[in-house]
């Protein structure tokens, strides 16, 4: 079976000059979970943009199941959006809208614009919605105005509207950044849950490095453009981690990384 | 940024009385618009369909091509730049009537709010300054309720044809319409500031002029210069009753039958109208 | 002392800048030609003549004529002006919502839903978003009283001249405002359908609408109030309602008639105002 995504140095330079993705080449089987880590402004939501199809690519090939998307129309380019859910770290939602018009919009790539119109007035489908929001935990909040939910609630809004879009690939792209840190485990847990249950290929990018580190089977680093290493968690050493965020801001020092390993249990500490 | 609501838990459905304003105003709108149509005999059908239709090609076929002699372009210029000089002079007017009527009608500056706590006015003081209040009031509302084409006929009839009474008519109505924004402007300004310069014992004349209005100006400013494009439209067509500029001319040409000047005319309308749009747009994000 | 809000003329400029000047010298020029340009003679205001038509015409206008015979010819131009507003502003409605959306850069062809797309497909596109930019120009330009000339020698006399003429003008400010209105909506949404795979439409209605409604509806309701003072207006030109009547009463010199429509006309403005607030205030839920 065609590997889900084939990468092949990919490169994206923006109108004013600045390079977010610097050849970038990779390729994920379909089913994968990976995480991808790295200092803000390294590029990664960019990849992720060009993944989901919302954004060209400078250079370089992207095969979504074996098939180069360069030469796709854009009807072929919608349906294959269709295929692809997304995931953001905020803002997706429309707030006016009650949530089951949020959740019901995973439909829109497969409805007519009649009844697309038609279920703004009277909800179509409604199971679906209440069934996709009992597996996030919030089936109670249906015909709640998006607004009146919680970030945490809200972005599980969004990942039921993800599960009724059914797509086969699912990207995250800092789904947890803006939630509250003890929810994060858990939205992230479900993500991998979900993905599991359905066999759906699930990229995550993630800001916390311990999050990534105890959940995922693989781990990408990501680092001003370029991929500075992809592998299992186990094998990603205090040093690789400390290059990763050099020069980072929030960078990770090594008081933190020492509790970050000691937590997840997978190193031993490194000495100053 | 991800959108909160501090409500309490709405949620199920919204209370029954919620749900039932929007489908009553809906549905009297609906019923206005039936109601609308069937008075008027809007006969759409005849609009889409071959009468309508051939009537106004007709009519359109009879305007074109524009007359562009010398002679006419020379009215048409001249007709412009009366016509902008009546805006230009009547938005001004308007500015200079709205100033003091707009101060008369805050109610804040007038008897109470921040420039009074602290000192009561006398019943007497205090009756004679609502009386002020609303006679202020009250001429804005006739000033701006009668529109500005009313105004110029009036104005016409006490001095006679031509742009002046043309420029009165568009700075009276303007002044009204504008004392009402400059009054709300004024009305919704910060009051901290005002508190710091009551504190180091500014009068209250100072601290209109150091508090108040440095506030309202930006604001007044954007206000003044978005109506100046809604005058120069109504500058453009006060010509009809006798009040000067474009209007004026295609009035004439109008009687006369003259269709090919009268599309020269209307031309030279949308150019300057376009010309005032862009200079006001342009005015309002350098100055504001 | 200064509120941190208010960045005065000078703060915004600094001390190097030309443009105050510049713009001051233009000013001046610009108001001393126009006066001259616009005849202004205060003089004339004083003048014994002057003095006289005013007293003649405040004299005039009381009592106000309240005769049956006469308000049996307002009543029906009041509901004629209504009728004159609320068809005018439904046909400016039909000609803004299309026009309007066409005239959306973020819907047409930049922004992110046009970031994938080739040049080619944007290039088929700017095409009508252009056209129908134009058009709204057009329409808006050119004043409600002008059109209302043209249309009463298209269609002849009567209030359907006034409804066309309402709905073309109307139509090009509302479709402007609805295009900037949609502009500035919050893109993020719009992305999250996109990317989702929705069609343009669908991005429309479960994005952009749900976020733009109140703003639309709420500029719409304040046209309709506009669009009563220009009805009442249109009469000038003999396209029905109020206006009709007050042209009439002026040019017989009847002052106390003209007291008696300018009274309805303030009633009809003030309940429309009236009425159009309070929607508008619930819609800023």
């Amino acid at each position: 079976m065609a590997p889900t995504y084939e990468l092949k140095d990919l490169r994206k330079v923006f109108d004013d000059g600045s390079v977010a993705v610097d050849g970038i080449s990779l390729t994920i089987e379909p089913g994968e979970h990976v995480a991808f880590i790295g200092p803000s402004g390294a590029g990664k939501t960019t990849l992720f943009r060009i993944l989901n199809l919302t954004l060209r690519p400078t250079a370089g090939t992207m095969r979504l199941g074996g098939v180069d998307v360069s030469g796709l129309g854009e009807s072929e380019l919608q349906k294959a959006r269709r295929r692809i859910g997304t995931i953001y770290q905020q803002g997706n939602l429309v707030g006016r809208l009650r949530v089951v018009h949020n959740v019901l919009a995973g439909n829109l790539g497969r409805w007519s614009t009649t009844k697309a119109l038609v279920s703004l007035i009277s909800p179509q489908g409604v199971d679906v919605a209440r069934r996709a929001l009992g597996r996030v935990g919030i089936s109670e909040k249906l015909y709640a105005r998006t607004d009146e939910l919680s970030g945490g609630q809200q972005q599980r809004v969004a990942i039921a509207r993800v599960l009724v879009q059914d797509p086969d690939i699912i990207l995250a792209d800092e789904p947890v950044s803006s939630v509250d840190p003890s929810l994060a485990a858990s939205i992230v847990a479900l993500l991998r849950d979900l993905s599991a249950e359905s066999r759906k290929t699930l990229l995550l990018n993630l800001h916390s490095v311990d999050l990534a580190l105890a959940s995922f089977p693989r781990i990408v680093g990501i680092q001003e453009g370029r991929i500075l290493f992809d592998l299992s968690p186990e094998k990603v050493t205090p040093e690789m981690l400390r290059a990763l965020y050099a020069g980072d801001d929030e960078a990770v020092d090594i008081e933190r990384l020492n509790e970050i390993l000691s937590v997840s249990g997978l190193c031993r500490p490194i000495r100053k | 940024m991800i959108v909160t609501k501090t409500s309490g838990d709405h949620s199920i459905l919204a209370s029954p009385r919620r749900l039932l304003f929007p489908w009553l105003v809906t549905g009297g709108f609906v019923a206005l618009v039936v109601w609308s149509g069937l008075g008027i005999q809007v006969d759409m059908g005849a609009l889409v369909g071959g009468e309508g239709r051939h009537q106004m090609a007709v009519y359109v076929k009879k305007l074109f091509p524009p007359d562009l002699s010398a002679p006419m372009l020379r009215e048409a210029l001249v007709g412009a730049i009366e016509t902008f000089a009546i805006s230009f002079v009547g938005s001004l007017l308007a500015v200079l009537i709205a100033l003091p009527l707009s101060v008369l009608t805050t109610r804040t500056i007038l008897y109470r709010g921040i420039l009074y706590a602290g000192r009561r006015l006398g019943s007497g003081e205090k009756g004679f300054r609502v009386g002020v209040y609303a006679s202020a009031k009250a001429v804005l509302n006739v000033l701006r309720t009668i529109p500005e084409i009313v105004w110029a006929l009036i104005f016409v009839f006490l001095v006679g044809l031509g742009p002046f009474p043309g420029t009165l008519a568009l700075g009276v109505h303007t002044g009204g319409v504008l004392g009402k924004l400059f009054g709300e402007v004024l009305e919704d300004v910060d009051p901290r500031p005002l508190e710091t310069l009551r504190a180091t014992g500014a009068s209250r004349l100072q601290i209109l002029f150091y508090g108040i209005l440095p506030q309202a100006l930006p604001q007044w400013t954007s206000y003044a210069l978005y109506r100046w494009e809604v005058n120069i439209r109504a500058a453009a067509v006060l010509g009809f009753v006798g009040a000067g500029g474009l209007g004026q001319r295609i009035y004439i040409s109008l009687s006369l039958f003259l269709e090919h000047q009268l599309l020269t005319l209307i031309i030279a309308v949308y150019i300057m109208v376009t010309l005032v749009d862009g200079l006001s747009a342009w005015l309002r994000r350098r100055l504001v | 002392m200064r509120s941190s809000r208010s960045a005065g003329f000078a703060d915004r400029f600094g001390s190097k800048s030309a443009f105050p000047y510049l713009f001051g010298f233009f000013f001046v020029i610009s108001f001393i030609l126009s006066l001259r340009l616009a005849q202004v003679d205060p003089r004339l205001l004083v003048e014994p003549a002057a003095l006289a038509n005013l007293g003649r015409f405040v004299r005039g206008m009381f009592p106000p004529e309240l005769s049956p015979s006469f308000l049996q010819v307002v009543g029906p131009a009041i509901l004629e002006t209504i009728q004159i507003s609320v068809m005018g502003t439904v046909v400016a409605c039909l000609l803004a919502i299309p026009l309007g959306l066409l005239a959306t850069s973020s819907l047409t062809w930049s922004g992110i839903l046009h970031e994938r797309a080739g040049r080619f497909y944007q290039g088929l596109w700017f095409g009508p978003y252009a056209l129908s930019r134009a058009l709204l120009s057009l329409f808006r330009s050119i004043p409600e009283l002008v059109w209302a000339l043209l249309f009463v020698r298209a269609v002849g006399l009567g209030p359907f001249a006034g409804v066309l003429a309402l709905g073309i003008s109307y139509g090009g400010m509302l479709g402007k405002v609805y295009s900037e209105i949609l502009e500035g909506a919050n893109p993020r949404p719009l992305e999250a359908l996109h990317s989702g795979g929705a069609g343009r439409l669908g991005i429309v209605l479960y994005g952009l609408l749900p976020q733009a409604l109140p703003s639309l509806l709420s500029y719409t309701l304040y046209r309709w109030e506009c669009a009563i003072r220009a009805s009442a207006l249109l009469g000038f030109v003999g396209a029905g309602g109020l206006g009709l009547q007050i042209e009439l009463s002026m040019r017989m010199f009847q002052f106390n008639e003209i007291l008696t429509l300018l009274g309805a006309l303030f009633l009809l403005v003030a309940g429309v105002d009236f009425v159009s607030g309070r929607i508008r205030a619930s819609l800023v839920r």
